[in-house]
């Protein structure tokens, strides 16, 4: 593809989406505005994602694209091949090889390292946003650190269903000051929002760039005396036998038949390849 | 067996071939060529480029043959080239008055210096469908006529002279570019046509429409509607004067709206007005009048609660590449999203359902 | 002793047409004072410009604040301002819907303030919305149901359960007992009296319904056409009017 600058992007363009990242990295949890553009795939498909990624990526790069924490997932596919056509980076599989990892959905479960760039695709970057529909309102909200309306949304899951009922997409608070919305994580991943990588979150649709610096302080919010749990299916993976990874539930017969595997297939790969 | 994660690639691949074929359709039916599309199929070439905000009837009509006629899909194909070409510069601001008009009536005229001239509109069409399209055969050539020379004044400008019609601001500062620039709330005037100006048609159609059955009325009446080619100029600061770069064909609607009048002011009408690339009539109509419901504050309006009068949920809302996007994502795999609320969920119930053995023990 | 709130010269036009024009008054620690006026009197414009919800063209508000003693509140950031808001001050508005969460429970409308300024203890905010709804006669069992279920007088009294739970020291209350019935009306007053006499409250309540002041208010200001009239003790005011228009009110409505 040669009609097409390094990365898709023309320059002028990953200037401004690095200048929107500096700025989110030195206010971390705070949504910077950025003209976003229009990419070879729908919005709500990863261009927030995409464009970060692009706008980062150097020809030295090794990268990995994950999806629901697998590399084979079709939109992982998909974006890969994107930067493979549009950058001609390396790509991996391996997530302590790669140094852009673009995902979806999940945190991998080998912890990161200082040099790696976690990039997130997210759908919606406001975490009031289902609380307070209004742009304007909630951006005064976060300016005012009006967040007491979080709360009121936790207590209501506590007084109804006895605990919080927020699985995934569960907000955190950053360095003591803005509330911010992991993406569509499950909370199971939460504590490792506290990473030495570089983690940058990209919303295409909604415009908005945000980021945590290594050795954030991140807390997911909780009361004191229903505090935040991380949890997961109460199963060992049935392929590689982890009991401390986040599972995929696989359905395999319509007897009820089911299985829980390794949401990271890397990760089982790898543990797999060691055990034989 | 467990083969769920796996296969990807070589389902994407097969996808991509089979649709390759269908967009063909049966190969015994000659193929269509982007010139066919160009200049047979022009108010859908006209609607891509309006919503894609690029001039381009070549490109345009390979992006619909391309998305099958899926004009969305078009649209979105054509966003996606554009947002890669470098940006020189601004043009300078198009002069609509000098239009050479194919099209162009009022509704609040009978007649007019430059006259009414219906131009090539399904207006008083009887909408049967012609039999004779299905076999082939060549359309008699249209009557000519020369054109009257001299200008083709604005209608407004008739009103304006007797200072019947509110007056527009001069802009200040440069125009922003949505294109550059994210959207940021509230918006002026100007960023808010931009907006609308490439906001997707049926939306735009809706929401005029909902105006007129009373959600946020406001009394409109076309005050003119034109469409023809204008001459687009770029200032070069080398020459020190515009040098002309091309023509476009425009869509300009402007409606007269109720009067306000305060106090301090004397009754004027207002108004509010559409320009969109193209042939694109319905749609410079509907923009218009969605400016104009838009305009409540600045012109000492009640918001009544009508979608159409609420900036922030026209604009979020109008442009169909992200609410196509954002609505078909998901289609997306969402397994590890639902697997936490599965897993909720069976702990709720395990909780309830111990919570009632406890009670009931007790 | 310092006034809770100095007011001057407060001013607000609406292009030309004036909401409230020149108005001073000082309001002490523990007093009501109640602003009366028909419709279009300029009382509630004066009363969102002293809340700081709308800007006034010119004039002062002085609020004795905790830690810095008497601050001018138009000229503090909004942060500062909101921070007041939902800390010494409380807003009780006419129509509960505006003043309430609909869509939550009542437990939630009344933590949302503490939550607000850092409870993060869900027993206790639980513990201290069930004794408020018990201050305000709600049955502590409504704690999980929503607003929406509640009549008009309880949910106008679970509004007012979610302003006092900070412990604010100055309340504005706009027609706190409008769009009730006389029955339900009644009780509500006898409600916000017993409230502010115990908290030793400082409010300004903006009202048409002159039985209200009469109950509840320690002085008066009469508006009309956006400037006062007439103010002095309740009683005083409302048996011995000066201003003409001050005798019209009381003569149309204590005849009843």
């Amino acid at each position: 593809m040669t009609d097409y600058n390094f990365a898709y992007l023309d320059e002028d363009t990953k200037r401004m989406i690095r200048r929107a990242i500096l700025k989110a990295l030195a206010v971390p949890g705070y949504q910077v505005p950025f003209a976003s553009r229009e990419m070879p795939m729908p919005y709500g498909w990863g261009t927030g994602g995409v464009q970060v990624s692009a706008a980062i990526l150097t020809p030295e790069d090794v990268m990995k694209v994950i999806d629901q924490g697998a590399d084979d997932t079709t939109n992982a596919v998909s974006i890969r091949r994107f930067f493979e056509k549009t950058a001609g980076v390396a790509t991996t599989t391996r997530t302590a090889e790669a140094t852009v990892i673009q995902t979806r959905h999940r945190i991998p479960e080998t912890p990161l390292r200082e040099g790696q760039v976690l990039v997130y695709q997210v759908p919606i970057p406001e975490p009031l946003r289902f609380l307070e529909p209004r742009e304007t309102e909630t951006r005064r909200m976060h300016a005012l650190e009006d967040y007491g309306l979080m709360h009121v949304k936790l207590y209501e899951d506590i007084a109804r269903h006895g605990r919080i009922a927020t699985s995934y997409a569960y907000p955190v608070k950053v360095e003591g000051r803005y509330v911010m919305d992991p993406s569509p994580i499950p909370k199971f991943d939460n504590p490792r929002l506290k990473s030495e990588a570089i983690q940058l979150f990209g919303a295409g649709r909604e415009q908005r760039i945000y980021a945590l610096p290594p050795h954030c302080r991140v807390e997911s919010l909780d009361f004191e005396d229903h505090p935040f749990e991380a949890s997961k299916a109460d199963h060992p993976c049935a392929l590689c036998g982890a009991t401390g990874s986040y599972l995929d539930e696989v359905i395999t017969d319509d007897a009820g038949g089911r299985m829980f595997v390794c949401s990271d297939t890397d990760f089982c790969a790898t543990r797999r390849g060691e055990a034989a | 067996m467990y083969v769920a994660v796996k296969g990807g690639e070589a389902a994407i691949d097969a996808a991509h071939g089979w649709l390759a074929e269908e967009r063909r359709g049966d190969a015994r039916v000659p193929e269509l060529t982007v010139a066919q599309i160009r200049e047979q199929m022009t108010l859908a070439v006209d609607r891509v480029m309006a919503e894609g905000s690029l001039w381009d009837p070549d490109l345009a009509a390979l992006a619909i043959k391309q998305a099958r006629g899926d004009l969305i899909e078009a649209v979105f194909l054509l966003r996606a080239y554009r947002t890669t070409l470098p940006r020189f510069g601004a043009s300078v601001p198009v002069d609509t008055g000098a239009m050479l008009c194919d099209r162009r009536v009022s509704a609040t005229f009978k007649d007019l210096p430059g006259g009414q001239v219906l131009g090539p509109t399904f207006d008083y069409t009887h909408r049967l469908l012609d039999f004779a399209l299905m076999a082939e055969g060549e359309v008699p050539p249209a009557r000519e006529r020369t054109a009257e020379p001299g200008p083709v004044p604005h209608v407004v400008a008739v009103l304006d002279r007797e200072g019947l019609i509110q007056r527009e601001a001069e802009g200040e500062g440069p125009v922003p570019d949505l294109t550059r620039e994210p959207l940021e709330l509230p918006a002026d005037r100007a960023l808010r046509l931009q907006a609308l100006a490439r906001g997707d048609e049926g939306f735009l159609l809706g929401l005029a429409y909902s105006t007129q059955r009373g959600y946020g009325r406001t009394h409109a009446f076309v005050g003119e509607l034109r469409t023809g080619t204008v001459t687009v100029e770029v200032e070069v600061p080398e020459l020190g004067f515009a040098i002309a770069l091309g023509e476009v064909v425009l869509t300009e609607c402007e409606t007269v709206n109720q009067f306000a009048g305060s106090r301090t002011e004397p009754p004027q009408f207002t108004r509010g007005y559409g320009l969109t690339l193209g042939r694109t009539e319905r749609k410079a109509l509907a923009m218009s009048l969605v400016d104009r419901a838009l305009r409540w504050r600045e012109l000492g309006e009640d918001f009544v609660g009508a979608p159409a009068q609420d900036e922030e949920f026209v604009l979020s809302h109008c442009d169909n590449v992200q609410a196509t996007g954002f609505l078909e994502h998901i289609k997306l795999p969402h397994y590890v999203d639902f697997q936490s609320e599965l897993e909720l969920v069976r702990r709720l119930r395990r909780e309830a359902a111990e919570g009632a053995t406890r009670e009931a023990a007790e | 002793m310092t006034p809770l709130l100095e007011v001057r010269g407060l001013t607000k036009s609406y292009g030309r047409s004036l909401g409230c024009a020149e108005v001073s008054f000082d309001l002490w620690p523990g007093e009501v004072m109640g602003i009366v006026g028909e419709s279009g009197s300029g009382k509630s414009t004066l009363l969102n410009c002293l809340a700081g919800l709308l800007e006034p063209d010119a004039g002062e508000v002085i609020f004795d604040t905790r830690a810095d003693g008497p601050r001018d509140v138009l000229r503090m950031g909004e942060p500062e301002r909101r921070w007041l808001a939902r800390t010494d001050w409380a807003f009780v508005r006419q129509n509960p819907r505006d003043g309430l969460r609909m869509g939550v429970s009542a437990g939630a409308n009344v933590g949302e303030r503490l939550m607000a300024v850092g409870a993060r203890h869900y027993g206790d905010i639980r513990a201290r919305a069930t004794d408020w709804l018990r201050r305000v006669e709600i049955d502590p069992a409504r704690i999980d149901d929503r607003p929406r279920t509640f009549s008009g007088g309880m949910q106008q009294r679970l509004q007012i359960a979610r302003n006092l739970v900070t412990g604010p020291r100055l309340v504005f209350m706009d027609e706190p007992t409008g769009g009730l019935d006389v029955s339900v009306q009644a009780r509500l007053l006898d409600l916000l009296r017993g409230l502010v006499r115990d908290m030793g409250l400082s409010a300004v309540v903006v009202t048409h319904d002159l039985a209200v002041v009469r109950l509840l208010a320690h002085r008066i200001m009469v508006m009309k056409d956006g400037r006062v009239v007439e103010e002095g003790l309740t009683d005083q005011v409302l048996d011995d009017p000066r201003h003409p228009y001050t005798q019209l009110l009381v003569s149309s409505v204590l005849q009843v």
